[in-house]
């Protein structure tokens, strides 16, 4: 696992040079775009974007759009703003991030330090699970947290999320322990240490990386999910993503794009904040495993 | 990590003690935004006043599809919310699953059967019982213009399809687009409707959308019916495709366009403009169908708590169906009371004119639930219609295929 | 004698550890998403509409949705997209990180630009995407108001070119995503074996040809079994950005069971179009998955 460096042995001329930056530039603009889009309309009062001028600089500059998407937005009958529905998405996530992270560690670290004959299939079962299209799961699953009693609550959509979060947190961690000495682990094996204490002493303290790429993955998949929050969830657990999409998507009321665009962008803060912070440290993640065999 | 833990179970516990308080209201509703929402609240604070609590639930997204999809999970998992906001055929058939709750006490005292009219009690009363509490009654087979822009090229309000045509043309000649609209299979069914109920008359359209007759759906008439959507079609703008309603409606507020073909929820966009009814805009039923009005209506339906009906449900019912909430509530949505004995003081010269046409409809027999939103047949089935009409006007099929193919899919759907 | 039986218990649990350390994941994937498609498998043959139920019909869901013009749009439609996103994600991946690897000045700023719209739902990224790709307003009007008059786009509004619409917005979201997966498969290789090869007189070209982009396998592996995960699932996306239409031209499966089984009460067509789709999942996954384990061993 060596470090993450910009030091390639590929040697390139001046035009070449130039003309890399000018394609990385233009994708970073295509990429930029619709968050221009976004920003740029939710400074704007409303009558200036449905009076034409998408694309266009405000003339006249507000932030009001952004207090009321947080504080006073009406969500459902209440003015609440998005507010009260960003600690439900927390209290949803963090356990949900924190478990599918710990089991698909585990996981991993059997499927290669650990091996018995079949594991390759049910590792590949595992993996199958990945691509099950959620629209089928949502009545049998409903029935089953019904049955568990945990349906209408954040526990439940926790749990949801830890149950299909586990293919591919294994997926991470299998393909970075894949690379880990497995010397290593024997010659502790000899020392008598067991199953978890090799765990605990040997592999975690280098699971950073992965880590890091896992709960990215996770954060921002859970964060962002709509279909199960608006299935599972009740009243008073209704996550973020519910909130948003009431806000916009209104039937017969008023569309206010610029409150809608702010909400978006204050709705995406927590994992924008994550990609940011830990960007760095997620190619590193990726880098030291998860795309090695 | 653990206390993490804690607190997430501490708060299922909160929950579950939370939901289990008799004395609430859980409403899962999708009048999430604005206006509607806040109207609702009236709804709200007149519970809490009475001493019963209202747990809000609210899922918007599809005009009501996304919360019927929760509806579903809510009621497998074995905890449906105490009342759901719901639309036509959905209440039909929740009732034939046996999950609602019977309203027949609250309604023998407070009289709803003399003043609900017969075509909406079809969607609130199953087997004789009633099952949920209308709110309001939407009419679908409205016309939005902008006088200053019919005023400057000549034009009166046209009361004939082919009047209608020759404004479209005057308009078309003038360099304004005609017709805004904004091309969503829904948006697209609606002005199917009214186009339907001018070229079948009152007894084909309910022979075709109601009753589902073959023959009526594959005749001469449906095929006018075709190609007047092919007319208004090519009275768009090319950029019509994926519009939401209420830009369509903002292109005839600024004068950009001359008519659309929408829901009486429009009005909200105008008034928000600060436009004036009658002065600033017009709005009539759509050439050729004065007489008719395609309704749909928001109601609430009660799930059943086990057994009877609850004192906080019956509570709910009966606030939904005063006279001054309907009238406070329709007064913001655009729409009319669904009970025909509200006073109309409060309410602008469109809605005054659409208390008056719900009225004489009703009693003439020319009220008909809107097949676009689900009032006229099952969700299969219209949707079905959709898949036909919103192919026919992209330009996928010609009149005559789009008959049998609306043959077809009804046949397939049912 | 009793302290080899305890030893011998000891190595016994600890054999049994590893497989009681995973079971719980396998036992709630198992009943969680073999048990429901299982479920789902039994759904398409019954008379299912609001809710399941278990009125046994035999095949005619199945030949009810393959008289769907519908259907078969959505079919052609996942092909299209999943060949164009699967592919134009890779090369662009794959070209931004071999760029982003040439000692880019900044880099630590473009990276993030480039990985952000993966944190972003669609629900209302979809909202600017439809205003940008829409002439009236977006990148057509705003080239006219620049001069250029003949300039035109207006697929999202062609029935024949709104899924490539779909497949701009898709790619937008997850090919920075990809780049950093390459990134880090580039930054993994070791710089010994470029520098023998340039040596022997290898051009850039080769180098990357012959060399490093064949020591990427894994990535390729991961970004695929990512990438199609995403193209199957891909559902916001067509609600936000066209709702299936102009008409019904960009209806995808994913769009296509949602809308029969929970809004037009239709469950069993909808849970047969579902077994199909997991049964082309599986004809696709399964060889790939197969071939890519089994060298491992």
């Amino acid at each position: 696992m060596s470090v993450a460096t910009q030091d390639t042995a590929i040697r390139t001329g001046r035009v070449t040079r130039t003309l890399i930056y000018v394609v990385l530039i233009l994708f970073a603009l295509f990429y930029l775009l619709p968050l221009y889009v976004m920003l740029v309309n939710s400074v704007k009062p409303l009558d200036e974007i449905t009076g034409g001028g998408m694309m266009s600089l405000p003339d006249a500059f507000t932030i009001e759009p952004w207090k009321q998407a947080w504080a006073s937005a009406q969500i459902g009958v209440e003015p609440t703003g998005l507010k009260p529905y960003f600690w439900n998405s927390i209290k949803m996530v963090v356990p949900a991030v924190a478990i599918s992270t710990v089991l698909g560690a585990l996981n991993g670290y059997v499927l290669t330090k650990w091996r018995f004959k079949g594991d390759t299939i049910l590792f590949g079962l595992m993996l199958f699970a990945c691509f099950i299209p959620f629209q089928i799961v949502l009545i049998p699953m409903a029935r089953m947290l019904g049955l568990m009693g945990l349906a209408g609550s954040t526990y439940g959509l926790s749990f949801v999320h830890i149950v299909f979060g586990i293919g591919f947190t294994t997926l991470y961690f299998r393909n970075y322990y894949a690379v880990f000495p497995t010397e290593l682990i024997r010659a502790a094996q000899i020392d008598g240490a067991g199953f978890f204490h090799i765990f605990w002493r040997i592999l975690l303290p280098s699971s950073g990386p992965i880590a890091v790429v896992s709960v990215i993955w996770q954060f921002t998949n859970i964060w962002n999910d709509f279909l199960f929050g608006a299935s599972f969830a009740d009243a008073s657990s209704q996550p973020m993503t519910v909130a948003l999409n009431n806000l916009v998507q209104s039937s017969t009321g008023v569309k206010e794009y610029n409150v809608h665009f702010a909400g978006a962008i204050l709705a995406a803060m927590p994992t924008l904040f994550v990609y940011i912070v830990a960007g760095r440290y997620f190619v590193r993640g990726l880098m030291a495993g998860s795309v090695k065999g | 990590m653990k206390q993490q833990l804690l607190a997430s179970a501490s708060v299922v516990i909160g929950l579950l003690a939370g939901s289990a308080s008799a004395s609430d209201v859980e409403v899962l509703h999708w009048w999430t935004s604005g206006g509607e929402a806040a109207a609702l609240n009236v709804l709200k604070q007149d519970l809490e006043s009475q001493s019963v609590g209202w747990q809000d639930m609210p899922v918007a997204g599809g005009g009501g599809e996304q919360a019927m999809t929760v509806l579903r999970a809510r009621v497998t998992a074995g905890n449906p919310p105490t009342a759901v906001q719901a639309l036509g055929f959905d209440i039909l058939d929740w009732a034939d699953q046996g999950a609602l709750a019977n309203l027949n006490n609250v309604a023998a005292k407070e009289g709803w059967d003399e003043v609900v009219p017969d075509a909406l009690k079809a969607f609130a009363k199953v087997d004789g019982k009633w099952v949920s509490a209308p709110v309001n009654v939407h009419s679908t087979n409205w016309v939005w213009a902008n006088k200053a822009v019919l005023d400057a090229n000549g034009i009166a309000q046209p009361t004939s399809w082919d009047e209608f045509v020759s404004a479209v043309e005057a308009l078309k000649a003038a360099g304004v687009t005609p017709i805004a609209h904004g091309g969503q299979a829904w948006q697209d069914a609606t002005i199917f409707d009214a186009v339907a109920m001018g070229a079948l008359g009152p007894d084909g359209y309910k022979a075709a959308f109601i009753d589902l007759d073959s023959e009526t759906l594959g005749s001469d008439a449906m095929k006018t019916a075709f190609d007047r959507m092919a007319f208004i079609r090519d009275n768009v703008d090319d950029n019509f495709s994926g519009r939401d309603w209420n830009l369509a409606t903002a292109m005839v507020i600024k004068g950009e366009a001359g008519f659309q073909m929408m829901g009486d929820w429009a009005k909200g966009e105008f008034l928000n403009a600060g436009k004036v009814p009658g002065e600033d805009f017009l709005c009539f039923r759509f050439p050729g169908t004065a007489e008719q009005v395609t309704f749909n209506a928001d109601q609430f339906m009660m799930f059943d708590q086990g057994g009877e009906v609850s004192s906080e449900q019956a509570a709910l019912a009966s606030a939904i169906l005063s006279p001054s909430f309907q009238s406070a509530f329709n007064v913001v949505k655009g729409s009319v009371p669904a009970r025909t004995d509200v006073s109309d003081a409060d309410f602008d010269a469109c809605g005054k004119q659409g208390m008056k046409d719900l009225a004489a409809a009703a009693s003439s027999g020319n009220l008909f639930g809107s097949m676009a939103h689900g009032h006229a047949a099952p969700a299969s089935v219209k949707n079905a219609v959709y898949d036909v009409v919103t192919a026919h006007f992209n330009g996928e099929y010609d009149s005559e295929t789009a008959v049998q193919e609306l043959v077809d899919a009804v046949e397939i759907a049912q | 004698m009793a302290q080899s039986a305890n030893a011998d218990l000891k190595t016994r649990l600890q054999n049994w550890i590893p497989k009681l350390v995973l079971s719980p994941s396998l036992a709630v994937i198992l009943v969680f998403v073999y048990g429901f498609i299982l479920f789902s498998v039994y759904l398409s043959f019954t008379d299912s509409r609001i809710l399941p139920s278990y009125g046994w019909v035999g095949w005619e869901n199945y030949s009810k949705l393959w008289r769907l013009s519908h259907w078969e749009i959505s079919l052609t439609n996942m092909g299209i997209f999943a060949l164009l996103y699967i592919t134009l994600c890779t090369v662009i991946g794959l070209g931004l990180a071999i760029f982003l690897d040439q000692k880019i000045r900044g880099e630590g700023m473009l990276r993030p630009l480039y990985l952000y719209p993966m944190a972003l739902s669609f629900i209302v990224t979809g909202t600017a995407w439809k205003w940008f790709l829409d002439p009236g307003i977006g990148l057509e009007n705003v080239m006219h108001t620049w001069g250029w008059e003949s300039f035109k786009f207006d697929w999202i509004k062609n029935r024949d070119y709104a899924i490539y619409t779909v497949v701009l917005a898709a790619v937008w979201q997850t090919s920075g995503f990809v780049m950093a997966m390459f990134l880090a498969g580039l930054r993994g290789i070791d710089n010994e074996i470029l520098k023998a090869a340039q040596m022997d007189g290898a051009s850039n070209w080769n180098l990357y040809r012959r060399i490093i982009i064949p020591q990427l396998r894994p990535a390729f592996l991961s970004a695929f079994v990512i990438l199609s995960h995403l193209a199957i699932k891909t559902f916001d996306l067509v609600i936000a950005l066209t709702g299936g239409g102009p008409g019904r031209a960009t209806e995808l499966p994913a769009t296509f069971m949602y809308s029969y089984t929970f809004t037009r009460n239709q469950m069993g067509i909808g849970s047969a179009s579902a077994t199909i789709m997991l049964m082309a999942i599986a004809a696709i996954m399964v060889p790939y998955l197969y071939s890519e384990l089994r060298e491992k061993r």
